[in-house]
């Protein structure tokens, strides 16, 4: 797949088609809209909820290690097994899932390129038969935060200039016109960006398939807002889920090195009381 | 069982760009609205012709849309 860095972590959707049911591998589906599964599923793919399955409600956090670990082994994984993620949104939530069993030290993941909507647009087979799985015992690693960035490291961040800082939301959000998503609730107390932080909002990473642009496309999008592997980057969004794709693309499909995604994002940042905030519309690369 | 006529379309609904993907699973028709940015789900419907599941998808996203507030910048 083009010349990525790391094209190993990426699978296509006829791929899929002939592996997805291989003894080592397991397919799991991941959506913005929970109900999609439901509606109809790649044949054998089990699915996780993020509001319920990949989300500490309580603290507001990512499943700790003890919950993760229970996920793994009701589905069916093992630390060897081969996961394949995919979702609607062309892989939002899928990439939230990836970057979660990263931070566990799950070995084999992969994205299947286009997501569920790749997979639609092509006409291939659908289910709404609920897979059977045998469960496995999992043994995950410590959480590897190195992929994560908390408010203390991105108000460095921002205060030093020290990283570059993505904000993926759209333009309307980084301006502050809008404090979520046109439709969705809002969830935060004012609108704006983090000061410092260059927009580049997720879509212009993938084409009209929903599969990802090119190597070279991708260097030159975030190369034009000085974004590069020379310096360390931190990606958000409003909740971390759009950056988690960003996360993917910088770290996997560019081979960024040091690359983490905030997944405090807007809602945190949004809401802190005394915290600094830019205000208006994206201005240009070193303005 | 596979996805059958698949289309995608884009419209304006309360002063925002939508994008409408439509297609039939058997007997019933699936439309999902997304706002065009970012790219959110806003609805998904379903019904027993396309004019049907779509206008459900349609009616939806424009009560979501017509909620949210611009600020000024």
């Amino acid at each position: 797949m083009s010349n990525y860095t790391h094209p190993e972590v990426l699978v296509s959707t006829e791929w899929v088609e002939a592996h997805g049911n291989d003894a080592n591998v397991r397919v799991v589906e991941v959506d913005v809209d929970t109900k999609a599964y439901e509606e109809g599923h790649i044949p054998g793919a089990i699915a996780w909820d993020w509001q319920t399955q990949l989300c500490d409600s309580v603290r507001r956090d990512i499943i700790p290690k003890d919950q993760f670990e229970e996920l793994m082994s009701q589905s069916g994984i093992s630390p060897a097994t081969t996961v394949i993620i995919y979702g609607d949104n062309n892989n939002w939530f899928a990439a939230w899932a990836i970057w979660q069993m990263k931070i566990y030290g799950h070995k084999d993941v992969r994205l299947m390129n286009g997501g569920r909507k790749k997979w639609l647009s092509e006409g291939r087979e659908l289910t709404t038969d609920v897979a059977a799985v045998k469960p496995e015992a999992y043994q995950a690693v410590a959480a590897d935060y190195s992929i994560r960035a908390f408010l203390p490291e991105v108000q460095a961040a921002s205060r030093e200039r020290a990283a570059s800082l993505v904000d993926v939301r759209s333009p309307g959000e980084y301006s502050g016109e809008i404090l979520a998503p046109a439709g969705l609730p809002e969830t935060c107390q004012r609108g704006g960006h983090i000061p410092g932080a260059r927009s580049i909002p997720w879509g212009k990473a993938v084409n009209d398939d929903g599969t990802f642009q090119s190597h070279d496309e991708l260097e030159r999008l975030y190369g034009a807002e000085g974004v590069d592997a020379s310096r360390p980057v931190i990606a958000y969004c409003r909740i971390g889920e759009r950056s988690s794709h960003t996360w993917f693309v910088l770290k996997y499909l560019l081979g960024f090195e040091n690359v983490r995604n905030y997944d405090g994002s807007w809602t945190e940042w949004g809401n802190l009381v005394g915290a600094p905030v830019e205000r208006g519309a994206v201005s240009q690369a070193g303005a | 069982m596979r996805v059958e006529e698949f289309t995608e379309r884009s419209l304006q609904l309360s002063g925002w760009d939508v994008h409408l993907t439509t297609y039939r699973l058997g007997e019933i028709y699936h439309c999902k609205a997304d706002n065009v940015s970012p790219g959110a789900a806003l609805a998904r419907t379903t019904g027993e012709s396309r004019e049907v599941a779509e206008q459900k998808a349609i009616e939806r996203a424009e009560q979501l849309l017509s909620r949210t507030r611009r600020n000024r910048v």
